[in-house]
Formats: C-alpha cells, structure tokens, sequence
C-alpha cells in the first residue's frame, strides 16, 4: 500500500507514452492517383461569404490532392541532393527572396535571406530521416505532407516549376461556379470530410494518434467496412474541406501573413466552408497544414 | 450537427431557419439580445440603489421591461426563424425603447439636481454637497447611451450595403473601415460599461463609504470618461488605445479599491458577529469566506484578472512571439475568450447579487454561492488554459489538454447553468402561490440599503407641492 501511488504514477505515465508511441499502422491504397492535375477554366465565380462576383481570366491547373508525405521526400531528397535547399540544427532551410516593405505600423520585415522550411524531429512530421535521406514513414505514404513552411510549400512548387494557388484560384476550385457553402453542397456528413466530429468514425479504423487521412480517402469508396461519402469539388479536387489547412501563395501586403484555407481534422464544421480564412506567419508549420500546388496553362 | 452546438433535432423540433451563410448575423442577433437583457437587469438594479421618484422608477423600469422583452422575442425569432422583417422592425421598436429608458435613467440620475445631496459625509461628494457615486452613475449611463449610438448608426447601414461580420474575423486585416472600426469600439465599449455599472452596483450593495469611496469615485469617473472617450475616437486616431490603456488603469484602479473594501468590510462584520475582540490572522481569513455571496463578486472581479486582464497584458508584451507565430484561428480563441469570460463573470456576479437580494439565507447560500463560484473558476481557468496552450504544450501533445480542458469548461459551466435553472424553477413556482415574492418586490422596489445621497428639505418641498397640484 506504502507505494501504490507510486505504481498508479507509473501506470498514468505508461499510459500516457503508450498512447503517443508512435504505432505503425496500415497502407490504405484509396485509389485516387496522387500525380493528376484538374483544369480550372477561366470565368466568374462566388467569392467569399458574401458571394462577390470575382473573375479569373485565364485557364489553370491545380492538383486534385495535396502533397503527399512521400511526394515531399522524393523532392527533399532531390533538392538537399541539388543544394537548393539544407539541413542545418534539424530545420531543411532555403533561399527566399524577401517580401516587399512598406514600413506599415507594425510591419514584420521579411528580407531575402534562408527561411524555415520543414523542422526534421518534430513529431508531427510523418517523414524519417536516416543518412541523409528522407523516406515517409510507414502507412503515411499518401497523407498529406504536413510540418511544412510557407517556405517549404513555395520551394516545392517552385522546384518543380509550379507555384501555389492563389486564394481565388483556391476558392473557384473548390467551389466551382456555385454558391455551395462545401465544396459538393450545403451540408457535411461524417464520413465525407476528415474534421472534428468525423473523429470517432476515423479512430475505429486508424487509432486514435492518426489525425489525417490518406489524400482522396473521401472517394465513395468502402475501407474494411467504413464507408465514406464522396467529397470531391465540382472539378474533382479532393480533401478541399478538412484533412489538412492548405497554404496559399499570396503575400499580403503590410502583415505578410499568409493564409490557409479548407479546414483541418481539428476544424468545426463551420471553418470547413469554403470561404473561412486562416492565417500566419510564413514560417509557421502544423500537423493540421499542408499544401498542393498550380500551373499555369501555356 | 446543423450547426456548431444545435443538433439536427432541435433544429426539425423548433422548425428553425438556420442559412449556414447566416451564421455571422445569427450570433450577432444573439450577443445582442443577451446584452439588452443584461443592460435591463443593470439598469432595475440601479433604480432600486439610487435614490429616485418613485415615477421615474416606474417611468424607467417599465419602458425598459417592454423594451427588452420586445427585442428578445423578435430579435430571436428574426435570426432562427427566417427573416421576415416585420421581426426585425420590432427587434429594433425595443431596443429603442431600451435607449429611451436609458434616456431616462440619464434625467433622472442627473447629478446636479439639488433635490438628493449627501448628508452623510462618509460618502465622496464635492464641497455643495452633489454626490460623486451619482455622478459615476450619470458618467456611465451617458457614455453607455453615446456609445448605443456608436452601434445604431453603424447597424443602420445593415440591408444598405454592410455586409453583416464578426469583429474577430478581422483581427488580421491591416486596413479597417471606418464603419468596421466604429462597430469594434462600439461592442468593446459596451462591455466595458457593463462592468462599470456592475462595479457601481455592488459597490453600493456593499455600502461602499470612507476614504476608499471617496479616492474611487473620482478616479472611476475621470477612468469612464477617458476610456469611453478614447473608444469613441477609435475610428480618428491610432492614439485612441493610449486612452482606453490610461482609463482602464484608472477604471481597474477604482475596482480594486471597492474590492480591499468590500473584502476588508466582509472581515469586520463577521469578527463582529462573532464577538471576537482579538482576531487571529486565521480567524479573519476565515472570516472573509464566510459568506460566499458576498464574498464571491469581489474574487469574480480579482479572478478577471488572472483570466482577461492579465492575458491580455501578457500577450501584448509578447506580440512578436505569439501573433506573429499563432495561426489565426488561435488568436481568435483567445480573443473571444477574453471577452466571453467578463461577460460571464458578470453574469455570475449579477446572479450572486439576485441569490442576496432574494433572501436566500443557511446552508443552501453557502452551496448556490460556492458553486458559482467554484463552477465559473473551474470553467474559465480551463477556457485560459485551453487558449494559451502552445505556450506549454507542441501541437503533437495537445489532444490530452484540449479534452480535459474543454471538459473543465463543460462541467463548470453545466452545473451553473443547472443553478440558474432551479433559482428560475424556484421563482417560476413562487409565482403562482398566492403570497408570493413577485407582488411583494413590485410592491417595493426600492431595496433596503444605505443610500449616499438622500431628499432635501427643497426636494421634499417640490413634491409636496406636485401632490397638492
């Protein structure tokens, strides 16, 4: 009895560890090609809450799904290999730029310099890194690549001659020429978005420590018994509303914030409408943030 | 779940209209409703503490009952069921007679009236004798009445071309509008008025006299005006915070004053009581928790500190490190938090004040007075906690905070709001006994306490001669 709460301490701590060890868990093949790209034509659209007409002029591409864990290795490893980006006190770090000043009150100066891409030990971060080289962890494969900068994001894209969306251009993919509060409708069910209430559904068959989905789980396809509810974009964008924030390219002038659209499996469902705006730093990362990437047309 | 905290069946049961792009505007229809029933409840408060005629109390208690009642009603109908805007013209018929009672309120509190003059000189006055606690009385009402404005001119422009918003949703735009920056103000200003009021009332509540009344009373109005003043220039200059930081200083100042008071008077009385000659350090510890009815109002007001006050100072130091890093919607939950927890505090010091004035005596005001005390603590400490939890915590482990904590929130606040609905079920019953408490309040609405000011022989002489006319 003289150390039982010594015992019940350990157990807690046991436990508590137990829940976090990190717990390889299985490939789920969703079927949806990672590597395919959906023509956005140019036209107007509803933009924001208050549906503003906006116009893009001109035809795009955007990826269906976001970047994949394994997608990103393949270009760290490449790129760390090129020498365009670095490993230095585990950050990959890399060259931007700078950010245009105008000495506004407040005003975050952002000159050219190495910026933050990716924290290599962060928890969060699906990714191992072993002699030099990155490889997605097991099962992680195609979820979305998280722990990513702005920075990150934008060297990726750049790297493979892309750019990040622009916020319109995120929005018309995702809403199409509707007026859709979600990217398919007026309503969310629970097997058809990775978001907050979707969370007990999602456990039963990933754990508990699993937050995101594979990119394009929401299929309409039926997974060991857990049926989901396609929820694509009128143009066959997956994962557009939850799973993952995904960063946009814009610079906002005076703040230089950037900010992240979709929602995220920690996201209500009112933040997974296709208008509401998160933000932050460039340099922010999250396990709830990813991205995907644009061209343009030639 | 139609929408965050209404499930499908309320929304089938209740017929309700909720249009997701609607959102903004229904939670906007409910802050204010909730605040004009919170301003009403502040301002039968003050008639029944302030010395008054008895038709100004009737005058203004009855114009602010239809006032309030008119705006809940339509006021909620028009943003759950549909807009039909026969709703939304009565919703804005009470609240303008809520502004016409506070017109009223205004007249009547006006301080320079030679008819209610301190005689007991314990209580802060000028040299003729006007009494200073009235005139903080008048300050706020009348800021409070300019401030309305703030938000009736900028609401007016709703269904004109103002796109309904929430203020934390601009938390990041560089540039505001004019009418944007006057609406900010406006529902901070408000609040802060609100708090003012409550501060005044328990003060009087617990006979706030001596020294202490007479440095606070200044200091609270010269604090009023300044903050309302800076409020209100808000959409002019970007020096309007350096107002609202120096009047706060003062307006906190002020609170803190009544709460050595109060906490210091509570000690006194119960020694007293007990017939103790030489107190302990122990025995007047002790002395201070006997009652936590009158106790808790003053902790509330230290508690918000630890919760608003403090956090707010604590992330302004730390700018850089924490705007400038947190995701946005980050920064919003600590932002409505440290508006929503005031505004419950307040709430449960309006309650505390109510479970007094009640009667409620023995062990059930012991119980009801720790519970809401206790039961607020837990729910807003774990609201600070949950919000400011990078501080302490990498993303990866939050999961286990966040549950404990929001079930923190969950419990405290579920067992206030199981004792607000038994006080309410209480008076609900009392109503239909034929000696109830209802008729015996609206009999005398005046409450039993120690007043600062009191009617002069002119005053009586005025009245005298009204009667005879």
């Amino acid at each position: 009895m003289r150390y039982s709460k010594y015992f019940l301490i350990i157990i807690i701590l046991l436990s508590v560890f137990n829940l976090y060890a990190e717990k390889p868990f299985k490939y789920v093949e969703t079927g949806v090609n990672t590597n395919s790209w959906a023509l956005i034509p140019a036209g107007e659209f509803h933009f924001g809450q208050h549906q503003h007409i906006k116009n893009i002029d001109y035809d795009f591409e955007i990826m269906i799904t976001d970047v994949t864990n394994e997608q990103y290795a393949n270009y760290l490893n490449e790129a760390l290999e090129k020498g365009t980006i670095y490993a230095k006190k585990d950050t990959i770090w890399g060259y931007h730029p700078g950010d245009p000043f105008d000495a506004y009150l407040h005003e975050w100066e952002i000159p050219a310099g190495d910026y933050p891409h990716m924290p290599i030990n962060e928890p969060g971060l699906r990714l191992n890194y072993e002699n030099g080289k990155f490889s997605p962890k097991a099962g992680y494969e195609n979820h979305p690549m998280v722990e990513v900068s702005w920075f990150g994001a934008k060297a990726y894209a750049d790297y493979y001659g892309y750019r990040l969306p622009t916020e319109l251009e995120w929005e018309k993919a995702a809403r199409g020429t509707g007026t859709n509060d979600y990217p398919w409708g007026n309503t969310v069910k629970r097997n058809q978005a990775n978001f907050i209430s979707s969370h007990n559904l999602f456990a039963k068959m990933f754990g508990d420590v699993v937050k995101t989905t594979p990119v394009g789980f929401y299929n309409g396809n039926n997974y060991d018994g857990y049926q989901t509810v396609e929820g694509i974009s009128p143009y066959g964008l997956y994962d557009m509303a939850g799973n993952v924030y995904q960063w946009t390219g814009d610079d906002h002038p005076k703040v230089h914030y950037r900010y992240m659209r979709g929602g995220s499996y920690q996201s209500y469902e009112y933040n997974l409408r296709v208008w509401p705006r998160n933000s932050a730093g460039p340099e922010y990362t999250s396990m709830s943030l990813g991205f995907r990437c644009a061209r343009d047309i030639d | 779940m139609v929408e965050w905290g209404v499930k499908d069946i309320t929304v089938k049961l209740l017929g309700l209209d909720l249009e997701s792009v609607e959102r903004s505007g229904r939670i906007i229809m409910l802050y204010h409703v909730i605040a004009m029933i919170v301003t009403s409840i502040e301002v039968y408060m003050i008639t029944s503490i302030v010395p008054m005629r008895k038709h100004q109390r009737t005058n203004i208690n009855a114009t602010i009952t239809v006032g309030w009642i008119t705006a809940m009603i339509f006021g909620m109908a028009f943003a759950y069921f549909g807009h039909n805007y026969f709703y939304h013209g009565l919703f804005l018929v009470g609240q303008s007679l809520i502004f016409f009672a506070g017109i009223l309120l205004a007249v009547t509190l006006n301080p320079w009236n030679k008819h209610f003059l301190v005689e007991n000189k314990e209580y802060a006055h000028t040299k003729n004798g006007y009494d200073l606690e009235r005139i903080a009385f008048f300050v706020m009402t009348v800021s409070m009445l300019i401030s309305a404005g703030f938000g009736a001119v900028t609401g007016s422009f709703w269904s004109n071309g103002h796109e309904t918003f929430l203020a934390e949703d601009l938390i990041r735009q560089p540039d505001k509008t004019a009418l944007q920056k006057s609406i900010i103000g406006y529902l901070h200003i408000m609040l802060t008025l609100i708090a003012i009021a409550i501060t005044l009332i328990v003060g009087r509540w617990m006979d706030f006299k001596g020294k202490l009344h007479k440095f606070a009373m200044p200091i609270m109005i010269f604090g009023t005006l300044v903050i309302s003043g800076g409020v209100w220039s808000v959409v002019w200059t970007h020096m309007a915070h350096t107002f609202i930081y120096i009047g706060s200083t003062f307006v906190m100042f002020a609170a803190l004053l009544l709460v050595i008071y109060a906490w210091g008077k509570l000690i006194k009385d119960r020694i007293k009581e007990q017939g103790l000659k030489n107190p302990s350090f122990g025995q007047k510890f002790v002395a201070l928790f006997h009652d936590p009815i009158k106790f808790g109002p003053f902790w509330q007001m230290v508690f918000m500190n630890f919760t608003v006050s403090g956090v707010g100072i604590f992330m302004a130091v730390k700018l850089e490190e924490i705007f400038r890093v947190w995701p946005a919607r980050e920064e919003r939950i600590t932002l409505t938090g440290h508006w929503h927890i005031p505004a419950a505090l307040i709430a449960t010091i309006i309650l505390m004040y109510y479970i007094d004035i009640a009667g409620i005596k023995g062990k059930l005001r012991k119980w009801l007075g720790w519970t809401i005390i206790i039961g607020s603590d837990i729910a807003f400490a774990a609201m600070t906690i949950m919000s400011m939890k990078r501080l302490f915590v990498t993303e990866y482990y939050q999961t286990p905070l966040v549950n404990w904590t929001m079930l923190a929130t969950d419990f405290g606040l579920g067992i206030i709001l199981i004792l607000l609905a038994g006080v309410l079920g209480w008076r609900l019953i009392d109503l239909f006994r034929s000696d109830n408490r209802w008729s015996k309040e609206s009999a005398s609405p005046e409450l039993e306490l120690e007043r600062t000011a009191v009617l002069t022989k002119q005053g009586r002489d005025v009245i005298k001669k009204e009667m005879e006319i």
